[in-house]
């Protein structure tokens, strides 16, 4: 095997993007993945017989167009998927449909419901504001490069002339302020107020009330800029990313699970499987968690010991759980047509409820009433399931990664939770399930490497953003260890499905030559 | 009556109304202040209402007030004397303490018998915490700029800002980032490993806010905690001899000495506005009082939604003032004792009973406290800060006895169903329970309790939701964005109209700076001399 330029420790799709960027350059990149197939956590996973689900996301927003075109990902097969709605699931059944534009359902006030597109349009215009923050590696703070310059410039520039005098006081107001607050000033619906505030926590440890969750609900806005939410059903879009890296000469190798990444004389020099085998290289790609590549691949011993304690204090801890159920028919919903099953469903009767959800997981406890996010991706993609059959996957909240008692033993009470909250709304559910599957954060940890089980590969508060994260010292992709790069969802600009770290990353590699 | 009656009106004689206004007489002005209630003060008060005790009923320590301000008002020539508190502990579950006491040896000996880990730790955190007060404190004498202007002025005063921020190292950038948005909690476990350290440092980040300390950006409360100073000696706490009346007692001496007048029991129903000035206002009793110059010491939502016509503020102001996150979340109790309660786990004649006290050792009860509070509960395990004051100040209460303060984290504005009688002696014993958990004698020593919840707080002192901040410290609220972006200049949407209450930079406590930040815009627009101090160098 001949010595590659790069070598992208995980296929996941940021590790995809940052390799085709790279191999696109010239550089003979080879990626290597743990698990047997590419993808990562938006890989399409078995279930049972003849099934399968879609991985962790459920409901994203398409890659953004800068990427899509970068990549030429329409012509490797990838297309965005139909835009769907979120219909908030009421126990009396008066369902609330929230689209982009519009939002209607039984006894939604007129004020709520001529509100809306208004609200969404200007948090949207923020959200661009932040483009300038996003799409560029995380500037520095002092002795600022000619190019963390113009990003601050740009940045201004947006804030103060894109968005006007008074927008840009009221986005100053309330980018720090939690979505709890700026939902209640704004709107009345219990239902739709709590659809928003969904949107801005799933996935971190934080309820409604947690300052910092207008910004990581802008931040899932962002996606939208470039495209409608759609569902995930998994294949296309890792699918058109393996194709790109290849077409660009870069190569794929699965069930390559990394034990070390070799470094010499504080430079970064290759990796080590765990079968024994090195393969070595001056420039390591990581796209595992920060936390992980540090403690585990590079190990403290090789790193200077404040920083190595830094990753320490990395926080991020999982407190979703996926469940996934095979069915041998399309499920019914009280209340709900079968032409709107292909949307996505929620189980959060208000903001209240989330945030008491919420509450339980910060002492060890899984919610007895938890949040659901629910999708049905064979209806989008029947290739997922026998014929008339269907796939429904579900993340549960909030289910703690550090469950007290282990979740060994907490397992099926969890998954009894969620189902028992399902059949609320959904009666005949459970006599369909032909299979099922339950993943607790702590089997995201073992099944996708993720630390903790967390999404993001640490937690999207405003202590770990931008240029503090992960970590201040590893936040422009470049580590302490030369030839060593991040690549992955604890990078700036975070989790999340759009590609964006591992564009930034790989923006940054080829301007530095490899160097930090 | 026509022309002017004054040359300025302070509404609000809270403490810092009063500095405002002594500022301003300062610079020859003829400065009246109109106050509501029977006295001055406002939530800066002394009040015997029990025969022969004398109760702080509101703010109850004094840390902020900022020394250039006592200078510049001779407040010690005034009276007003700061005996310095010497110690806090918090009573464990099982019968121990920890004690953080002011001697530094001291201090570490008994962090050791916790951890040693933790004795270690201490000295990086206090040379942190001191990093980042001496940082702040450069910002609070002086007005934020306004990030929407590209006047000179606003210019400058954001060079400042990045200069200030210049000085300090790419690294400690990024830690003041992280100490400006983590947690309390998530900052301390960054240095301490033990259980009853983090809770015991933890209490004072969630002292008056509305947030727990696990939410983002109560590390920095801890700060404006932390950053005041007495005699010098930063950080450190102090009780004002007299209760706290006697802070709002010297700067109105002070003020009146300049020969400008008080008036009590004044009412202020509404600002007068004509063409777009400030003219004046209007008392509840029909009489007008004229002047160019109208001043608020009155929260940022009580001033445009109470007292200003609607057709003089610009709705999107209006709008903001509405918005504005004021809520309350602290309850009180003062209590007369028959003599000083005993506490079985301090060994004998230990001087931690002269400091503060609390009874919660763990992160997880904090917490559990807050969650009641959201869910609109007065915490059922509340956290308490308890004090003695009496000890300190033999004008408090008679010889022998004793006067205690217990400041309660967390009670809801509005229970479900609201308040009544029976729900206000079921939160004040909650509180006197856990008091008594630790103190065997404390409830029979008990001879009169004032329990106060934020509706009293509301009612009697004015402040909106009874937030003791007027107005939440968290970072959507500080700065430029105090009370809210475009209007953290002191300047009001009139023109002779200011705002000098602790809703606007650099916030609650009882500091004394907003009042002297507000003096200085009013005295810099009527071209007058500045007779506001500047921030004195530091040590």
């Amino acid at each position: 095997m001949t010595r590659p330029d790069a070598i992208v420790i995980g296929a996941g799709h940021n590790g995809l993007v940052c390799a085709a960027y790279l191999a696109r350059a010239g550089l003979d990149v080879l990626v290597l993945e743990a698990n047997d197939a590419a993808g990562g956590m938006a890989a399409a996973r078995p279930l049972g017989d003849g099934y399968r689900v879609p991985g962790l996301p459920q409901c994203v927003a398409p890659l953004g167009r800068a990427i899509r075109s970068e990549l030429e990902l329409e012509r490797h097969g990838y297309a965005p998927g139909r835009p769907v709605e979120t219909i908030v699931l009421d126990p009396g059944s008066a369902h609330l449909a929230i689209g982009q534009d519009r939002v209607a359902g039984d006894g939604l006030a007129q004020a709520d419901a001529a509100a809306w597109p208004g609200f969404r349009r200007q948090y949207l215009a923020f959200a661009e504001a932040l483009r300038p923050l996003i799409e560029n590696p995380p500037p520095r703070l002092k002795n600022l490069p000619r190019g963390d310059r113009m990003t601050f410039a740009k940045l201004g520039w947006k804030l103060r002339v894109g968005l006007g005098r008074e927008a840009m006081y009221e986005f100053l107001r309330v980018v720090g302020m939690n979505i709890y607050d700026v939902l209640n000033d704004t709107f009345d619906d219990e239902r739709l107020k709590a659809a928003i505030a969904i949107d801005a926590v799933l996935g971190s440890a934080m309820g409604p009330r947690t300052p910092g969750t207008v910004l990581t609900w802008l931040q899932r806005l962002y996606g939208e800029l470039d495209g409608a939410a759609t569902i995930h059903s998994g294949n296309r879009l890792v699918e058109a990313l393996t194709r790109a890296v290849e077409a660009a000469g870069g190569r794929l190798r699965c069930s390559a699970p990394v034990a070390r990444i070799l470094v010499e004389d504080g430079k970064a020099s290759g990796v080590q499987l765990e079968d024994g085998e090195t393969i070595g290289s001056g420039l390591v790609v990581s796209n595992v968690d920060p936390r992980r590549t540090f403690a585990s691949l590079v190990g403290a011993p090789r790193l200077d010991t404040l920083f190595a304690n830094r990753v320490t204090q990395i926080r991020g801890k999982g407190v979703v759980a996926k469940l996934h159920l095979a069915l041998d028919g399309l499920p019914e919903f009280r209340g709900l047509g079968a032409a709107a099953l292909g949307n996505r469903l929620l189980v959060a009767p208000s903001m209240r409820d989330i945030e008491r959800a919420f509450n339980h997981c910060k002492y060890g406890e899984c919610s007895p009433e938890p949040v659901l996010e629910i999708t049905l991706p064979s209806i989008h993609d029947p290739s997922l399931a026998p014929d008339g059959h269907h796939v429904l996957s579900v993340s549960a909240a909030f289910m703690p990664y550090d469950l007290d008692g282990g979740w060994e033993a907490g397992r099926e009470a969890a998954a009894r939770a969620v189902l028992a909250r399902l059949a609320q709304f959904a009666p005949g559910l459970e006599a369909r399930i032909v299979a099922r599957e339950f993943l607790s954060p702590a089997d995201i940890e073992a099944g996708y490497g993720a630390v903790q089980g967390h999404w993001h590969h640490g937690e999207l508060s405003l202590h770990q953003s931008f240029m503090l994260r992960p970590l201040y010292g590893a936040a422009r992709y470049a580590t302490p260890v030369d030839g060593l790069f991040l690549c992955g969802a604890g990078c700036h600009p975070g989790g999340g499905l759009t590609g964006l770290p591992g564009r930034n990353a790989a923006r940054r590699i080829l301007d530095t030559g490899g160097r930090p | 009556m026509s022309g002017r009656d004054y040359d300025a009106i302070v509404i609000g004689a809270g403490h810092n109304g009063l500095t405002n206004a002594a500022f301003l007489a300062k610079a020859g002005l003829r400065v009246l202040v109109v106050e509501k209630n029977e006295y001055i003060g406002g939530a800066t008060v002394s009040r015997e209402l029990y025969d022969g005790w004398k109760y702080s009923n509101c703010s109850y320590v004094c840390s902020l007030f900022r020394p250039e301000i006592y200078n510049a008002l001779d407040l010690g020539r005034h009276g007003l004397k700061v005996v310095p508190l010497t110690a806090s502990m918090t009573f464990t579950q099982d019968g121990d303490y920890f004690g953080s006491y002011s001697e530094p040896n001291v201090r570490r000996r008994e962090l050791m018998r916790h951890s040693p880990r933790d004795a270690d730790a201490a000295v990086r955190f206090d040379a942190d915490v001191m990093r980042w007060c001496r940082l702040i404190r450069g910002f609070l004498l002086r007005t934020p700029p306004d990030p929407g202007s590209l006047k000179p002025r606003d210019i400058f005063e954001f060079a400042y800002l990045l200069k200030k921020f210049h000085e300090l190292s790419e690294t400690q950038i990024c830690e003041f980032i992280r100490f400006f948005t983590m947690s309390i909690a998530e900052y301390l476990e960054n240095y301490f490993e033990n259980e009853t350290i983090l809770a015991h440092y933890s209490g004072g980040s969630i002292i008056g806010t509305g947030l727990g300390v696990y939410s983002p950006g109560t590390a920095y409360v801890l700060l404006h905690h932390a950053m005041g100073d007495v005699d010098g000696n930063v950080g450190a706490w102090g009780f004002a001899r007299g209760g706290m009346g006697a802070v709002s007692g010297a700067i109105a001496s002070s003020f009146r000495a300049l020969g400008s007048e008080i008036r009590t029991g004044a009412d202020v129903e509404q600002i007068l506005v004509a063409g777009r000035r400030a003219t004046g206002v209007r008392l509840a009793s029909g009489e007008e009082i004229r002047s160019g110059i109208v001043v608020s010491n009155l929260d940022a939502r009580r001033t445009f939604t109470r007292i200003m016509d609607a057709d003089d503020v610009p709705p999107a102001l209006l709008e903001r003032a509405r918005k504005f996150k004021i809520r309350g979340s602290s309850g009180k109790l003062n209590i007369a004792l028959d003599g000083m309660p005993t506490f079985p786990a301090l060994p004998g004649g230990s001087p931690l009973t002269l400091g503060h006290m609390h009874f919660t050792d763990t992160l997880r009860r904090l917490e559990r406290a807050y969650d009641d509070w959201k869910d609109d509960r007065w915490s059922a395990d509340p956290y308490c800060d308890f004090l003695v004051p009496s000890q300190y100040d033999p004008t408090l209460a008679p010889p022998g006895k004793h006067m205690a303060t217990v400041f309660v984290q967390y009670c809801p504005v509005e229970p479900e169903g609201g308040w009544t009688d029976e729900k206000r002696a079921a939160f004040g014993q909650t509180v006197i329970d856990q008091v008594a958990e630790y103190s065997p004698d404390f409830r029979d020593l008990i001879l009169h309790a004032e329990i106060r919840t934020p509706r009293e707080l509301e009612d009697e002192v004015g402040l909106t939701e009874g937030n003791i901040f007027q107005g939440e410290l968290t970072f959507d609220q500080l700065l430029f964005n105090r009370p809210f972006p475009g209007y953290a200049q002191y300047r009001g949407p009139v023109r002779g109209m200011y705002m000098c209450g602790s809703s606007t930079h650099p916030g609650g406590g009882v500091m004394g700076a907003p009042g002297a930040n507000a003096a200085r815009e009013i005295l810099r627009d009527l071209r007058r001399p500045d007779t506001t101090p500047a921030e004195y160098p530091d040590d």
